[in-house]
């Protein structure tokens, strides 16, 4: 692939980057989320079309109108989230939208299939029963199967978009194993990751990409961990707005965690034994890869989710948990990730969202009934304070930009008068002036004595506002630092669990 | 290459112009079909709005048939407003017929006064018990309320015919040898038909007036209170909903509830109205619950719409009965009222996506595929 650009509207996904795989090869490619891995790939999968640069394969030009042409041009693609029919067996599974000499017209013939199937996974040493139905196949499994998918369509090229994120220890060994097999074979393997221990232990080359742009391709094996994180997070660290440390009369405990432990939605373990304090006043910056307990983290703590063991401690009260209006009530606000869905109700007017949490109370409602004046008073009066640009306060949210979305739910939240304020990716997604003032916003309310919980995947941002800086990996704390004594070097490594 | 996209905003003009525009595309169908069934479009329709609403008590005969579909649409509408799939709004209308049928023939004897509120509050409350069936299921156990609520609606018909038909219930009229033979429900006393009201040479059914204060409750309650902007935010998000620290399962319960009163009504007032016995055939011939699902979508979901619909859907259902006969097959009246409502349907899609078409816009660089 030489010279790959790809825009989307105010986001530049990848700029003039060069990325070539060789037969035989395992070759990785690392970054964090947002640098630009997905849409290389697909590109090359044919799901996008470049908008500048070009495809070799083999030497030759192509062009990818579709991900069937890719297909067909031997490139396979194994997505992070499995695109399987659930209620189908496996063996229906790998011929569903494939033609080819097996099914004659309409009939499928499962001797020929089936035969097929277990020669691959022979070859492979990846054991799957191919009469088994999709949702009796444990993730593992079903891995495998997006594998023998990709292989039985012929693919010398295949792509393995974070295959290890939700497989047990000994199931990613044995994934590794068979990526080898392949690579052994003359395929090729693209294997996208920001677990620096194993790109490590399975790549021959990497190729990192951070903000769209390439940084550099190095063999694995003149290269270590403590480089490739430096590469990865990136050096030079911009301090956009210098934060002070808070004032010392107000540092009380605002929220405390204690052995906080809780399931993901799988019901598998996500938070594990995780013991946090937030002072009044105080920005905690939460550091890590999506996905290694972020989301759980804030959930537990605005009451969305369950803990399975520990306290949360608000202002020095047990809360009981899995409650958020007891959250809410209890001052703790929340600006989570997904902005346009849980942060704000889509269809519903700025107005109403803006009152989305004080319509129990008066002066919104008072014995049940809303005071449409009231609200539309308190929308005016927080669209100016806040900058919100809409024409009206009846504007359905879904059709504000992403930081004026952003901005209704901060107008909101702080409008509160919270006592803690978790923020989930506050800035993801943001131009560089809504950014600004997402930040802006925070470091006021931690002035006026907000407690903050900044969960944030961009290291820079977590740099540039938090007192002390904590590390998720795994569910787990990893370390905890104060901003002064930050090294991105030792952040980066403690993020991808290799300290 | 024809391609469908939403439409980010919904133009105000549409909303009005696409009801007409999809009427006239009806007329023109309707009329297709019927001058190749050799009848003349014009004097049918002619008819057809005649005998639906301009002869003579014609209106007043309208009005009747609107009234249960007046509150049945409210019933689905009060429910898919929150997205909650309310589909037994034909059970929970049995439910409400029998139970005020039953009040109705215990309080035999009484002046209307104390019968006809009983009937009422009967008629609400049966229909809301039914109806909070699904949502109990629905909040506490995951279960699907579009099939239960479905399934509902044929354990209340069975039920139905159980008590006047399969036993010798309070509500079966055992008094004469041939009420014994030819099984029939006991009738109400004069004092419980429910009143009109001449307006104009209109008859207005009580139903309907109550139909209207319905409509205009359910309206103030999605409008103006805190269970009405509850319920639309979890219509629109649940994530949202559950953020903001809403009741969720609470609210399923009382909107399923709310939605079977008013069809629980519905079936009081076909009683109180108009038949004044518990009559399973009639009830389950009209179907008036499955009708005003298509009543609520043709309204749009708001209350104030739902009257003018059950009117004009009233309207042509009755010109159906009188159309039909020897040179003129119910099943063509069934295709017309059919069309009517498919384009009315077809348009509100318009209203809220557009149709695209033309080549995609990227030029992407032709290339062969070649595998070395």
């Amino acid at each position: 692939m030489r010279g790959i650009s790809k825009r989307f509207p105010g986001v530049l996904a990848n700029d003039q980057v060069d990325f070539e795989v060789l037969q035989g090869e395992i070759h990785t490619l690392l970054g964090e989320n947002g640098a630009g891995k997905s849409t290389l790939s697909n590109i090359l999968t044919g799901l996008y079309q470049p908008d500048e640069g070009e495809i070799l394969l083999h030497g030759k030009p192509v062009a990818f109108r579709s991900p069937r042409d890719a297909i067909e041009a031997g490139i396979g693609m194994v997505h992070q989230h499995f695109r399987l029919a659930a209620s189908f067996t496996v063996a229906e599974n790998l011929v569903l939208g494939h033609r080819d000499a097996a099914d004659r017209g309409l009939l499928l013939e499962p001797r020929v299939v089936e035969g097929r199937i277990a020669d691959l996974s022979q070859r492979y040493r990846m054991p799957v029963n191919p009469r088994a139905r999709i949702w009796q196949l444990s993730v593992g499994e079903q891995q495998r199967v997006e594998i023998l998918k990709a292989l039985y369509r012929g693919a010398r090229i295949l792509i393995l978009d974070e295959p290890t994120s939700q497989l047990t220890p000994q199931e990613a060994d044995d994934l590794f194993q068979t990526l080898r097999l392949m690579a052994g074979e003359q395929r090729a393997v693209i294997f996208i990751s920001h677990k620096l221990e194993e790109v490590m232990a399975v790549s021959n080359r990497v190729t990192v990409l951070r903000r769209g742009r390439l940084i550099g391709t190095v063999m694995t094996k003149n290269t270590n961990t403590r480089e490739l994180a430096r590469m990865m997070v990136g050096r030079e660290v911009v301090f956009t707005q210098k934060k002070e440390g808070p004032a010392q009369a107000v540092r009380q405990v605002a929220l405390e965690l204690r052995g906080i432990s809780a399931n993901g939605d799988l019901g598998t373990a996500a938070l594990r034994e995780v013991n946090l304090t937030v002072h009044a006043g105080e920005i905690v910056g939460i550091a890590g890869v999506a996905g290694n307990g972020q989301r759980e983290l804030a959930e537990v703590i605005t009451g969305m989710r369950r803990r399975t063991a520990g306290k949360v401690i608000l202002n020095g009260r047990v809360a009981r948990g899995g409650d958020p209006l007891e959250s809410i009530q209890g001052g703790v606000a929340y600006v989570p990730d997904d902005r346009l869905g849980t942060g704000v109700a889509p269809s519903l007017s700025i107005a109403d969202n803006l009152v989305l949490k004080a319509y129990r109370r008066p002066p919104i409602s008072t014995r049940g009934v809303l005071h449409p004046r009231r609200i539309r008073a308190n929308a005016r009066e927080l669209m100016e304070r806040f900058n919100i640009g809409a024409s009206t306060s009846q504007t359905p949210a879904r059709q504000l930009s992403g930081g004026n979305i952003q901005r209704v739910l901060l107008a909101r939240e702080l409008s509160s008068q919270p006592l803690v304020l978790v923020a989930s990716s506050p800035t993801s997604g943001l131009d560089v002036g809504a950014t600004d003032t997402v930040r802006g916003l925070l470091l006021e309310a931690a002035e006026r004595g907000v407690g903050i919980l900044l969960i944030s995947e961009d290291l820079d941002e977590i740099l540039a506002l938090a007192d002390r800086i904590a590390v998720l990996y795994n569910g787990r704390i990893t370390g905890i630092v104060e901003r002064q004594h930050a090294d991105v070097e030792q952040l980066g490594l403690m993020m991808a669990g290799a300290a | 290459m024809i391609r469908i996209e939403r439409r980010l905003t919904e133009a105000r003009w549409l909303v009005v112009a696409v009801p007409l525009g999809s009427l006239v595309g009806a007329a023109v169908l309707s009329s297709i079909i019927l001058f190749l069934t050799g009848h003349d479009p014009i004097a049918t329709w002619a008819r057809l709005l005649d005998r639906g609403f301009f002869a003579s008590g014609a209106l007043s005969a309208t009005l009747v048939t609107a009234t249960p579909l007046l509150l049945t649409g409210l019933a689905a509408a009060a429910a898919f407003r929150m997205q909650t799939w309310n589909i037994g709004a034909e059970g929970q209308l049995y439910l409400g017929a029998i139970g005020a049928s039953g009040i109705g023939i215990a309080l035999r004897g009484q002046p209307a006064l104390v019968i006809i509120p009983a009937m009422v509050i009967a008629g609400l409350v049966s229909g809301a018990a039914w109806g909070a069936i699904p949502g109990v299921l629905r909040a506490y156990t995951r279960t699907n309320e579009i099939i239960t609520s479905l399934m509902l609606n044929y354990v209340a018909g069975l039920l139905m015919s159980y008590l006047i038909f399969d036993s010798h219930s309070y509500w079966r009229d055992l008094s004469s040898f041939t009420a014994r033979v030819f099984p029939q429900g006991k009738y109400l006393s004069d004092a419980a038909n429910w009143p009109s009201f001449p307006i104009g040479g209109i008859v207005i059914p009580f139903g309907l007036l109550l139909g209207a204060v319905a409509a205009a409750f359910l309206w103030l309650v999605y409008t103006a209170t805190r269970f009405g902007f509850e319920a639309r935010v979890i219509g629109d998000s649940r994530a949202a909903a559950h953020y903001a620290g809403i009741r969720t399962r609470r609210k399923i319960v009382a909107v399923m509830a709310l939605s079977g009163a008013f069809a629980g009504l519905g079936g009081a007032s076909e009683i109180g109205d108009f038949r004044h016995v518990l009559d399973p055939r009639g009830l389950q011939q009209a179907s008036f619950g499955y009708a005003g699902i298509v009543v609520a979508a043709l309204a749009r979901l708001n209350p104030f719409a739902v009257i003018v619909v059950a009117i004009l859907l009233g309207g042509l259902s009755n010109a159906g009965f009188s159309l039909q006969g020897a040179t003129f097959p119910a099943g063509l009246v069934g295709t017309l009222q059919g069309l009517i409502l498919f384009c009315a349907l077809a348009g509100e899609l318009l209203v809220h996506y557009r149709v695209r078409i033309g080549r995609p816009t990227r030029k992407a660089p032709l290339g062969r595929v070649e595998i070395a």
